[in-house]
């Protein structure tokens, strides 16, 4: 089906099955009168939060696509640029408001790269316990809202809702807030686990695997669920790959990257586990992957629930107050549940970083929609929307 | 068998439907709101509050002013004015006053950085989250009296955090009598040398 660019020789330049297009790419291909022009959005509830997509059909059929976002756009870039590098955590838990253990990680990953701390022993394990909780919890609400948008209303979201209310509870207990937790710091953590908290988070693991059994019970044979999402919006690996797309949609597809095992950031590297690849890269397996990594994910906490040490959970050297790293620059990026979270930082030896750049995993992996939709029904565009998995408060920062 | 799939999804939404009644325990997590509430957490945290030692609210502030967590806000919610006159701290240190504070609780994000970068111990964390009112810009913008709060209030609220801070503060307070008092016997010391050269 795709057909690889054969360019190296300079005979015959095959033009690839696939485009990225242009935003502003004139509209040529076919006259506008034949077409019916609609605008889904930006208040729609299928976009998942302020997205409007205007799609043009030819019959039912998507011929065009274009997608408009910048409608939350709250300045995070240059406000980060204007405060000092402490002063922005909790302003990454407000970019992907249902991760932000996981956002929170990415930038201190960063900063501490940046200024050469370490973060103890303990903080890792916490961190780790942390981003594969938040990926439980990602997981298990995405599949809830891609269900809704095919028409099961209400029922699977609610009980994905319902586990990731123990989840919350956990993240409530240690920091102080369910969602805009603010909770890493440069060096470590911001304080220890309070008592009981593992024994709580291991019965919430210990009882995770049950619900994953109920939950596939309920969703994954379902002759509807497969008739919506089999062959719908496939996704070729060599374009995943050309357009940067990360995270489980680029799995999906079949290529094996998976930053916990590339870069192995933290303590990743000490944990067995596998990483789930798909083989048709449609909506399905899009789904699918989630289901396992969630029980890769299950692993990973199981494995450091046992290993974590004892110990100081904030490195002593790491300063709160007159933070000034070095002079120069750094990329932390971690694998956050929606793909590669990335945090660009230069410094020029100042309190507030000279400029600050989020690589946002939802904003890239939206960048290709229009490719995944052409050509199918305007009812199959709002279940690739949602399998793509976007929150607008970080698509459009 | 087609539709197998589909009847399979429908006996685990009548396992749950079901297990609501028999074990709500597991299966409801909410509770009606008003009437009945949840404990709040200990570490739990919504809008900053100015802990106050000893009875009077505004002669036992800790907070000396020093501007440290206006500087550090991220959305820069808070707005301090220095009192020129100083008056002395729980140690007997002269320390300046905040002749004004004010927290616009509109714009608070309730991160706790003003929290965790104050060497006073003097703003925390409050619970309280029932804060709606109707005036919608002065009401929200809390001032010094306002947030004055006791510590014993803040001993209730998070009893471990504040232990561990009036510990501190008693370690603190031993070291200061323990400095006076070598101080006042060095002086003493010096008073009798002089009185005495040739002792």
């Amino acid at each position: 089906m795709i057909q690889k660019s054969s360019s190296i020789a300079g005979t015959s330049v095959a033009k690839p099955s696939y485009t990225i297009r242009k935003q502003n790419e004139p509209e040529s291909e076919q006259p506008a009168e034949d077409l019916l022009e609609i605008s889904m959005g930006p208040h729609h509830p299928s976009t998942h939060g302020v997205f409007q997509m205007n799609v043009a059909l030819d019959g039912e059929r998507v011929v065009r696509l274009k997608p408009v976002f910048g409608y939350l756009h709250r300045n995070h870039e240059k406000i980060a640029e204007s405060v000092t590098y402490l002063a922005s955590m909790p302003y990454t838990d407000r970019l992907d408001y249902f991760n932000s253990m996981a956002n929170n990680w990415a930038y201190a990953l960063a900063v501490e790269t940046l200024a050469g701390v370490q973060p103890t022993e303990r903080a890792e394990y916490i961190r780790v316990i942390l981003a594969e909780l938040t990926r439980l919890l990602n997981h298990t609400c995405l599949i809830g809202f891609l269900v809704m948008d095919m028409g099961a209303l209400g029922t699977p979201l609610m009980y994905a809702f319902r586990e990731r209310e123990k989840i919350l509870d956990l993240f409530e207990s240690l920091s102080g807030s369910r969602m805009m937790c603010n909770y890493m710091r440069f060096g470590g953590c911001r304080c220890d686990l309070p008592g009981g908290w593992l024994q709580q988070a291991q019965k919430c693991i210990d009882d995770f695997p049950a619900f994953l059994d109920d939950y596939e019970q309920l969703l994954t044979g379902n002759e509807i669920l497969k008739a919506r999402t089999q062959q719908i919006g496939l996704l070729p690996s060599e374009l995943a790959v050309n357009a940067g797309v990360s995270g489980p949609m680029l799995r999906a597809s079949g290529v094996n990257y998976d930053l916990r095992k590339v870069d192995a950031y933290g303590v990743y590297d000490r944990f067995d586990f596998r990483v789930p690849l798909g083989e048709v890269g449609d909506v399905y397996d899009r789904y699918m992957i989630r289901m396992l990594e969630m029980r890769e994910s299950l692993k990973i906490l199981q494995q450091a629930m046992r290993q974590i040490p004892q110990g100081p959970v904030m490195n002593p050297k790491a300063k709160l107050r007159g933070f000034r790293p070095p002079a120069g620059e750094a990329y932390g990026r971690i694998e956050g549940p929606k793909g590669e979270l990335g945090f660009y930082l230069i410094s020029d030896g100042t309190p507030k970083p000279y400029r600050y750049r989020v690589r946002p995993p939802s904003l890239v992996n939206l960048t290709i929609l229009e490719d995944m939709c052409l050509n199918h029904t305007v009812s199959d565009v709002v279940v690739i929307l949602g399998s793509i998995d976007i929150v607008l408060g970080e698509v459009d920062r | 068998m087609t539709g197998a799939g589909i009847i399979q999804g429908m006996l685990q939404t009548a396992k749950n439907f079901a297990g609501t009644f028999r074990s709500p325990q597991n299966y409801l997590t909410t509770v009606e709101y008003p009437e009945q509430r949840v404990p709040a957490k200990e570490n739990a945290r919504n809008f900053p509050f100015l802990v106050y030692d000893g009875e009077d609210p505004m002669d036992g502030l800790r907070c000396v002013a020093c501007r440290i967590c206006e500087k550090e806000c991220p959305p820069q919610c808070i707005y301090i004015e220095k009192d020129k006159t100083k008056k002395p701290d729980f140690v007997g240190k002269l320390q300046f006053q905040p002749s004004a504070f004010d927290i616009d609780i509109s714009v608070c994000m309730s991160c706790q950085i003003c929290v965790e970068v104050c060497p006073f111990d003097a703003i925390q964390m409050d619970t309280e989250f029932e804060l709606s009112q109707t005036d919608r810009f002065g009401g929200l913008l809390l001032d010094k009296r306002q947030l004055a709060k006791s510590n014993q209030y803040y001993r209730r609220i998070h009893p471990a955090e504040a232990s561990a801070i009036d510990a501190r503060r008693a370690i603190d307070v031993e070291k200061a009598k323990a400095k006076a008092a070598a101080k006042a016997q060095k002086q003493k010391s010096l008073t009798d040398k002089a009185i005495h050269p040739n002792r």
